[in-house]
């Protein structure tokens, strides 16, 4: 046999054994997390090992402590879910509304310190959240605006900007120009072209931007933590989680429900628009 | 740092241009500009206000002794003093912070750029679930921290976890391994974790740019009877390098920055303090905003030494 012959077949070996290894590595932790979060604990203290739920066994009592008001002995999370339901969607929205013009103009026009635009959203990478939570958490301590959902909106949108603006205008450059100079013959004002051409055009680009800033807002958790410790009732899921886990004795089993109750939207919001997200996060890639 | 800070403070109001004196219709060429600058401040007054402005504070108030209490005494101005920078730099601890931020962003970097070279490499030809293995292998990425950090943390648990359930009953281990707790173990678990989690941002990157690489290439290669390593090592490889120079920089700045991960799965102990998780410490637990700010602007310059040794040596690649 020569040797084209031997890697071929082996790697076509080792191949399917690797991509079973990722899916095991990727899923299982997810998996784990729903066994127990429907397992009562005294059941896992007996079988921790065990990857699978005994008939009988099954419980959702963890759910409801985790649901449940805080005033009926529960955890609060119906609370969580709407506080961060109404960041996420807020931080969402208006960040498409600062960064659809903004990608806009860097995209198509032409004005002064257009280059140095693009250097400012570099630069903003390059330094770490830390570093803006700093004065952040002073400023808002001294303007009562720490416990405010408000300032934790306007510090998302300012920490998702860079990518969405990157993103769009990436697309943006891919739409033929000459659209958008007949649309200006026919009379269209700039606005006009960006409402009635860009922007349908760009529809699925901006679907996938919108996800994306969903996702960082529903999922963040530094500023959450510095700007809302002090007041549980405008905790978001992920504060509200970690917290539960530093609280008095929770079971494990609780936390696992708690975890799945913060992971389900995403996941299904995920693979609902996988395809999506996918092509528009690395539209563009291939430039390096 | 003081080269590149002022600068993404700089406002856009010395860049607009003269408004005209005397009405006269805009040239089309002025109408572009004026329409560019307007349809972009808005997303330049929020970076400005919430990231360029916060940065420079950072600094002045590092070179202050600022702490939350006298927070409303002090000035905008004071005493400038270097006296944070002095505390930081000599605080016990501080070069080990040092030390471990540095290990744990090289391993983190390497490791996920590793796996998700793997990653493309396998699910690069089409095979049936393709979509469905490929959206899996995004799920760490995608999903909330605090819930993955939890289940790590449960799964690697002494006493509950399934790590060392399975490890005492098939692999015959004496005693559970606390991997979080100990020293010996904590550091590598938590790049592990790392690695685990951002390797599908790698594979995002390097599967779009093994797709773009042409079919003829990999067809002529064949024809002169290049075998499947050869061709990855002589064909692939070569066109991969620039996306992986471009994500070594990413992934270490991010890495580097990092603070949910550790501050969630160790809270920094064990031998696991990052220099985000101390700034942190610093700012909440003694509420000493002067020395907070002193770190975090250490952090911020070490970082930025990192990043242009980096373009040194890669900068052509990158760009």
């Amino acid at each position: 046999m020569d040797r084209d012959l031997v890697e071929t077949v082996s790697l076509r070996w080792l191949r399917r054994l690797v991509i079973a290894a990722f899916l095991v590595v990727t899923v299982f932790p997810f998996y784990y997390m729903l066994v127990l979060s429907v397992r009562p604990i005294e059941r896992l203290l007996l079988d921790p090992g065990s990857l699978v739920v005994g008939f009988g066994e099954l419980t959702v009592a963890t759910y409801a402590e985790v649901l449940k008001a805080t005033d009926d002995g529960g955890q609060g999370f119906l609370t969580f879910i709407r506080n961060s339901g109404v960041v996420a969607v807020a931080a969402t929205v208006l960040t498409l509304v600062v960064a659809i013009p903004g990608a806009y103009a860097v995209a198509r026009l032409r004005f002064f310190g257009r280059r140095q635009v693009d250097f400012l959203f570099l630069a903003v990478y390059l330094f770490p959240s830390i570093v803006i939570a700093i004065p952040l958490f002073v400023v808002f301590s001294l303007a009562e605006l720490r416990g405010s959902l408000f300032g934790l909106v306007l510090v998302y949108i300012s920490q998702t900007l860079p990518v969405s603006v990157y993103m769009l205008r990436n697309y943006f450059e891919t739409i033929p120009v000459s659209l958008e100079e007949s649309a200006a013959i026919d009379g269209a004002g700039r606005l006009g072209i960006i409402r009635r051409v860009s922007l349908p055009l760009a529809m699925p680009s901006i679907m996938a931007v919108a996800l994306y800033d969903f996702m960082i807002a529903w999922n963040e958790f530094l500023f959450a933590l510095l700007f809302l410790v002090d007041k549980p009732d405008r905790w978001t899921v992920s504060l509200g989680l970690s917290l539960l886990a530093d609280g008095v004795e929770v079971p494990k089993t609780v936390l696992m429900a708690g975890s799945v109750v913060l992971t389900l939207p995403i996941v299904i919001l995920f693979f609902a628009s996988e395809r999506l997200l996918t092509e528009g996060l690395t539209s563009g890639a291939e430039k390096g | 740092m003081t080269t590149t800070a002022p600068e993404t403070g700089r406002s856009p109001t010395g860049e607009r241009p003269a408004r005209a004196r005397r009405r006269r219709p805009l040239t089309l060429r002025r109408r572009e500009s004026r329409a560019g600058l307007a349809l972009v401040a808005p997303t330049l007054l929020v970076t400005i206000a919430v990231i360029g402005i916060p940065i420079v504070w950072t600094v002045v108030l590092a070179f202050q002794r600022v702490r939350l209490a006298t927070l409303r005494k002090t000035g905008l101005f004071g005493d400038f003093t270097m006296d944070n920078f002095d505390r930081v730099l000599h605080t016990p601890g501080f070069a080990d912070t040092l030390w471990v931020t540095l290990v744990y962003s090289v391993g983190g970097t390497v490791g996920s750029i590793l796996l998700g070279l793997v990653a493309a490499l396998v699910v690069r030809r089409p095979f049936r679930g393709r979509t469905l293995v490929r959206a899996s292998m995004l799920l760490p990425y995608v999903a909330p921290v605090v819930a993955v950090t939890f289940v790590w943390q449960v799964m690697l648990d002494p006493q509950l976890g399934i790590v060392n359930a399975w490890g005492q009953r098939l692999l015959g281990w004496d005693a559970p391994v606390p991997f979080l707790s100990q020293e010996s173990t904590a550091l590598t678990t938590v790049i592990v974790f790392e690695a685990w989690r951002y390797f599908p941002f790698a594979f995002l990157f390097l599967l779009a740019r093994l797709q773009a690489v042409p079919g003829e290439l990999e067809e002529a290669a064949r024809v002169d009877g290049a075998t499947p390593t050869q061709r990855f090592r002589h064909i692939l490889l070569p066109q991969l390098l620039p996306v992986i120079a471009l994500l070594g920089v990413l992934r270490f700045i991010m890495t580097f920055n990092k603070f949910d991960d550790v501050y969630l799965l160790t809270g920094g102990a064990a031998g696991t303090e990052v220099v985000s998780v101390r700034v942190y410490e610093f700012l909440t637990a003694r509420t000493d905003i002067g020395a907070a700010s002193a770190q975090a602007v250490v952090l911020a310059v070490v970082l930025i030494v990192f990043v242009l040794i980096y373009l040194r040596f890669f900068g052509r690649r990158v760009g």
